[in-house]
């Protein structure tokens, strides 16, 4: 049985100046309650990866959506990712100084992930060719292969992975419905230490084996939405 | 034209560069008006960032904004056929070349197709989100725009904002009217017949070549 811990308890596993990743589009997929136990703890100095800055209002109507409101406190200091388009407050923080950004296009971002839990060395795309991407410290290098520009980009490994399913067996498989997939499943094996905060736990062999996105041979821990 | 008409204008002459059965990326703005202006005997399947192949309506009863959004994070629905995928897939199909089309907006367009889209220096700074990839990877890139901001070209000979993508824009139409990029340089192959072709000439700071087959936008 894979090991059940609350929102608080994953929210200590994080410690000061941590890369983490956290799985979710524009909120749509987070592990709302690790991050708001986050956001409740002495943590800070987060340095995030992530594929956007979430939404001001959310749909469960709350004004810092998911991890916008690490942002709003302050505790992510550091942002990697795509976005900022859909929470305005980060694009302001960053023209401030208060939150160090670095943007990589959505399709690098999510193959820059899944390479770094693959195994691979980077990841060879003409995505960013002749912008300033170009001049990104997740750039390796520039190269041309066969008459054709790329870019190598570094892959990206965290600390931890905070991620977000629908539903886990008790052998921490996972299963996800709609759109909430998006980098919860490369992120589950991109990081030294994952967690997974889950709506439901079933018994093993509820979820169909063809089912399960995420094996639980990734998953550390388990945190069930809504307990205390 | 009327200001009002404008965007509609524009979605209306985008929505017959589609063809049947196209896989269609569509960016915020104008780009959203276009599937209602699909003409008869063609439909097409839309492809979200975040992973919907295949958006359908949305309802009050598939309603499920926690589970179920477009790459806006407002609710969205999947059509019957469709399905979801994770965000490695979602980008290996913009990326690998599966998605026929995607139609986006411009803050620049110049003579050599190359696009300004994602950021105003010290301005506007919203990030690339998943453009670049979209322009990068997509057969048929169609930018849909109004001609001129605030009376300021932007179809112009050089992008004097960051590229989100070079030699990527294979169409641009605005409410004055079609102009395809070559290798020769911007080629207005339809116009709206309010303007002249000078006046199109005069809004525009590139040079425009003009299609001996120049056509009416009807």
């Amino acid at each position: 049985m894979k090991k059940i811990i609350t929102a608080k308890e994953a929210a200590a596993l994080v410690k000061d100046g941590m890369s983490v990743m956290f799985g979710g589009f524009t909120g749509c997929g987070a592990a709302l309650d690790v991050i708001e136990a986050m956001d409740s703890s002495e943590v800070k100095d987060i340095h995030a990866i992530i594929n956007d800055s979430a939404l001001l209002n959310g749909a469960d109507g709350s004004e810092h959506y998911a991890w916008a409101r690490l942002i709003h406190s302050g505790k992510m200091t550091e942002y990697i990712g795509s976005h900022l388009g859909t929470n305005p407050e980060a694009s302001q923080l960053w023209a401030e100084g208060k939150l160090k950004v670095t943007l990589v296009p959505q399709g690098s971002l999510a193959e820059m992930i899944r390479a770094g839990g693959c195994g691979l060395g980077g990841v060879l795309t003409p995505t960013g060719v002749g912008t300033i991407v170009e001049d990104s410290p997740l750039v390796y290098q520039k190269m041309e292969l066969n008459g054709k520009d790329y870019l190598l980009m570094k892959p990206l490994r965290a600390d931890v992975a905070i991620i977000s399913a629908c539903k886990a067996d008790k052998a921490g498989n996972l299963w996800y419905k709609g759109t909430t997939k998006n980098f919860n499943t490369l992120m589950a094996m991109a990081a030294d230490t994952v967690i997974a905060e889950v709506e439901e736990l079933v018994e093993v062999g509820e979820i169909e084996p063809e089912n399960v996105a995420t094996s639980g041979i990734l998953v550390d821990y388990l945190v069930i939405r809504g307990t205390k | 034209m009327d200001r009002a008409l404008i965007k509609d204008y524009i979605a209306r002459r985008v929505a017959r560069e589609l063809h049947d059965g196209d896989v269609v990326n569509l960016g915020i703005g104008i780009p959203t008006l276009v599937p209602k202006y699909l003409p008869e005997g063609v439909s097409v399947i839309l492809q979200t960032e975040n992973g919907i192949v295949g958006v359908g309506k949305l309802t009050d009863e598939n309603r499920d904004a926690l589970h179920v959004t477009d790459a806006a994070g407002q609710p969205a629905a999947v059509m019957a056929g469709g399905c979801f995928v994770d965000s490695a897939t979602s980008f290996g199909l913009i990326r690998g070349g599966h998605v026929d089309a995607c139609i986006l907006g411009g803050l620049e367009v110049d003579a050599q197709g190359s696009l300004s889209n994602w950021i105003i220096p010290g301005k506007r700074m919203p990030g690339m989100g998943g453009a670049m990839d979209l322009l990068v990877g997509t057969k048929n890139v169609i930018v849909a725009m109004e001609h001129t901001a605030r009376g300021n070209p932007k179809i112009v000979e050089k992008c004097s904002l960051p590229y989100t993508a070079v030699n990527c824009v294979s169409t641009i139409i605005t409410e004055m009217g079609v102009m395809k990029i070559t290798k020769d340089g911007i080629v207005l192959t339809e116009i709206n017949p309010e303007f002249t072709v000078e006046q199109v000439q005069a809004a525009t700071a590139a040079k425009l070549l003009i299609s001996p087959d120049l056509k009416n936008i009807d």
